[in-house]
């Protein structure tokens, strides 16, 4: 019996570092080194300054709050554009991609190259600053 | 359908204890309990026992949710316990231990992380599973008019 509470005990010092390890991770928008891709298949407009590219599944609780905070980010900049796909409608595109986890957000500039990119749920500020660098000054709406 | 995405967060930590005395009574009629559960759960979420246990104890005293939440990611998950904690039953209940030690562990992993984080670990898991078993999905149709 007191074998079986270290065990379990220790199983949940285990997870908390795991949760810990994830929440320091989670949203966080990193610099993408990858190749240009061509996204317009996926309805990225070439010339668009800022595109949220977001790739969402109908096993994604994330997904939602996600989208919520790209839409808000679009809606609050011109030039921003927030496109959402099904990532298991795009399953080629998302091994191309390299895509794992749902959501995951791309950040696309205006030639098409993919300049960042969040798993999980990015912050709106986060996101905001990740992209301002792109957009013309006063481009806030 | 939606939740109120308190109800599996609840849940998560009523497994989560059932699962920690799982471990320690070695209790494989508990992890059968458990597994039944699930996947009731998953099944019908809205008739999902710990679910009920929310709505009777606490969604009263508490304020109505701001948001709600798909019901299809938490059926997903609870299917996955589902498979995991029945592996663990049938490891008790056979006499083979330590199947049913590692599989109610990691059962404990997930059920802890959502709880604790509100992390869904089957959730994350299932794009890495679609993406490994190929095939796109068929999109949605309207059906046909009679």
């Amino acid at each position: 019996m007191t074998a079986g509470l270290t065990t379990a005990l220790g199983i949940l010092a285990a997870a908390t570092v795991l949760g810990l390890w994830w929440r320091r991770r989670d949203g966080r928008l990193r610099p993408s080194t990858g190749p240009v891709a061509d996204l317009t298949d996926l309805g990225v407009r070439p010339g668009t300054p800022v595109t949220l590219l977001q790739f969402s599944s109908a096993f994604c609780a994330p997904c939602r709050v996600t989208s919520r905070v790209c839409a808000e980010v679009a809606a609050r900049f011109e030039g921003v554009e927030h496109i959402e796909v099904d990532a298991e409608a795009h399953l080629a595109d998302v091994r191309r991609l390299d895509i794992w986890r749902t959501p995951t957000v791309l950040v696309v500039d205006r030639g098409g190259a993919i300049v960042y990119r969040a798993t999980g749920t990015p912050g709106k500020a986060q996101v905001i600053a990740a992209i301002a660098a792109l957009l013309p000054a006063g481009a806030a709406r | 359908m939606m939740l109120d995405p308190r109800s599996p967060r609840f849940a998560a930590a009523v497994t989560t204890v059932v699962l920690i005395l799982i471990l320690v009574f070695r209790s494989g009629w508990l992890a059968l309990a458990q597994a039944v559960v699930f996947a009731i759960s998953a099944w019908s979420p809205g008739w999902s026992p710990y679910g009920l246990l929310y709505r009777a104890l606490l969604a009263s005293r508490l304020p109505r949710p701001t948001e709600l939440e798909p019901a299809a990611p938490v059926r997903f998950a609870q299917f996955l316990g589902f498979v995991i904690i029945a592996i663990a039953a049938a490891g008790y209940l056979t006499g083979v231990t330590l199947l049913g030690l590692v599989f109610t562990g990691l059962a404990l992993v997930a059920a802890f992380l959502n709880a604790a984080f509100g992390l869904c670990l089957g959730c994350e898991m299932y794009l890495g599973y679609r993406r490994l078993t190929g095939k796109p999905t068929p999109a949605r149709v309207p059906a046909p008019l009679p």
